[in-house]
């Protein structure tokens, strides 16, 4: 195929994928967005297969089918629950994809001056990302603890973990030549991404995983730099500035920086905060009694959070969302955008469980509503809905954006106990005279609730 | 070399530039579907591997990495433009969920 035409499928395929994020801006074109998405890969995949430069076919067909045979089942299979985890190995796998590809390239025909400098970038990026997002995936899907890792001299030891692998990588760059310390330095990064991951808890996977994102795409713009591909650098660009803006709002919302996150190893218990918890009461409540406050209710703000994703109660909380509009309940739901363990969590899960996404609002919107709400209801969220955010200046979360839960006639929790959160801080919110503690599991309470529904209506 | 250069970085400021306006507008109800489509737009990097791959000139090693370059890169087109699809199905006003 002549250059000429290529160029013009690759600037058309870039045109495409811009379109479709723009597209993905409100939920009536999306499904539009991811379309033409669509098209745009295939028309840069087929028009890279027909370069004159691809000349054995072979291998990269048997390739091909191999990732769908793969990918299909991933994305039909994996439940929603999981898309967290499912995320992250994507990473993995974008991440890996780039790091391969240089180091075939730099085996190959080690290129000097600035392309060289692009490998190194993204033979750097690619393969922490990798490490990294391996260990994020592990500990969403708990086979790691969530729980961070610390041990003394942490930051030191990343830190200098980093500055050696930079400088390998500089030497790289000044003599590509020296081919033994290539591997080093992949290891190095490898070794990297996984340090930099052990020492962050759960609760700020949201922001990790934006940042993860991020890479992976900064890795495919600098093997557009290698291969002096624009459609590559376009196309990373738009991944990288995504994750970038992601990890913005993710810190926005939990009042900290991103320093803060990576080397800050929030979730640590705050021994004075548990000290301060004892010698006070809550208030627990049965299904039966909650199930007649809400019946009474006029405005219900559900507010979910991990805690309802681990006890898959989002269907249960359907019914119950259900149950009370044909009540003439005016049922709403407050979303946090920290809620859950990655952007957007929990405005997945309930769609995945038909609650209608008008419904769904953000933080801001709830607040300004709270004040008219006869009940909040929180559902497995802790920390975004502490009021020692906003007035207690020694909690580790003062300043982070809540849901002002505190601020409805009436708070339920349900929770298991009065277990601390994720930051490991006591919430002040439990032992309020409005509050109602109802303590269990979250899918059975909410069941529990809804079977005393009809009953509380007959009384 | 440094025309190439020039231009690329070009493309990079301006491509970062149209990405945070696009993205910033993009509702946070839909921030997860955005990371897996921004993902499947990412694993572009199959052409990088395809070319690897298929080079008249590929030693076995740069076979073998390409080879797994592109079966990763495709899982990631083919899992992130299905799942993120998936998810937006899901995503329905009250009165479509009615009928």
């Amino acid at each position: 195929m002549s250059g000429q035409l290529l160029a013009l499928i690759y600037i058309a395929s870039a045109a495409m994928f811009i379109l479709s994020l723009k597209w993905l801006n409100t939920p009536a074109t999306a499904r539009r967005g991811v379309q033409v998405g669509e098209v745009g890969m295939l028309l840069a995949v087929i028009g890279t297969l027909l370069r004159h430069e691809v000349v054995d076919y072979q291998w990269i067909i048997v390739a091909l089918f191999l990732g769908s045979a793969i990918g299909v089942p991933l994305a039909y299979l994996m439940p929603m629950t999981a898309v967290p985890q499912r995320t992250a190995l994507s990473h993995a796998c974008g991440a890996l994809a780039a790091a391969l590809v240089g180091t075939a390239e730099y085996y190959r025909e080690a290129p000097h001056g600035f392309p060289m400098v692009a490998l190194v970038l993204e033979v750097l990026l690619g393969s922490l990302t990798f490490t990294g997002s391996l260990m994020a995936a592990g500990k969403l899907q708990e086979i790691l603890p969530q729980r961070p890792i610390t041990f003394r001299n942490q930051n030191v030891v990343n830190l200098s973990l980093l500055g050696v692998a930079i400088v390998c990588g500089v030497v790289l760059v000044l003599h590509p030549e020296t081919t033994w310390l290539f591997p080093v330095f992949i290891a190095l990064a490898l070794v990297f991404g996984v340090m930099l991951i052990v020492p962050i808890g759960g609760a700020d996977m949201p922001t990790v995983i934006s940042l993860l994102n991020s890479y992976a795409g900064m890795s495919a713009v600098a093997m557009g730099f290698v291969l002096n591909n624009k459609l590559l650098m376009i196309a990373g660009a738009l991944d990288g500035s995504s994750g970038f803006i992601l990890s913005i709002i993710m810190c926005k919302a939990m009042n900290r920086s991103f320093t803060n996150v990576l080397f800050g190893a929030f979730g640590q218990v705050q021994p004075a905060a548990a000290a301060a918890a004892e010698q006070r009461t809550a208030r627990s409540a049965t299904p039966e009694e909650a199930a007649a406050i809400l019946d009474a209710a006029r405005l219900v703000f559900v507010v979910p959070g991990y805690g309802m994703a681990v006890a898959q109660a989002q269907h249960k909380v359907r019914e119950l969302y259900d149950a009370l509009t044909r009540r003439g309940v005016d049922v709403r739901f407050a979303i946090h955008p920290v809620a859950g363990r990655m952007p957007g969590h929990m405005n997945v899960l309930l769609a995945e469980a038909d609650v209608p996404y008008d419904k769904l609002l953000e933080m801001e919107d709830a607040n300004s509503e709270m004040a008219q709400a006869d009940v909040a209801l929180v559902i497995g969220a802790n920390d975004v809905t502490n009021p020692a955010a906003r007035h207690d200046k020694s909690s580790p979360i003062y300043g982070m954006p809540i849901i002002e839960v505190d601020r409805a006639r009436t708070v339920m929790v349900i929770k298991r106990s009065l277990s601390p959160g994720f930051a490991g801080i006591d919430n002040e919110l439990y032992y309020m005279d409005k509050t109602m503690m109802l303590f269990g599991d979250a899918k059975a309470f909410v069941s529990a609730m809804i079977k005393e529904l009809p009953a509380a209506a007959a009384a | 070399m440094t025309t190439d250069l020039e231009v690329g970085l070009w493309v990079f400021m301006l491509a970062t530039f149209l990405g945070l306006e696009v993205i910033r507008r993009v509702s946070p109800l839909l921030h997860t579907p955005l990371m897996s489509l921004t993902n499947a737009i990412s694993a572009i990097a199959v052409v990088g591997a395809i070319l690897i791959t298929g080079a008249k000139d590929a030693t076995p090693l740069s076979r073998v990495l390409g080879f797994i370059a592109v079966t990763a890169s495709t899982t990631n087109i083919v899992s992130g433009f299905l799942i993120t699809d998936r998810m937006l199905k899901m995503f329905r006003k009250r009165d479509e969920v009615k009928k």
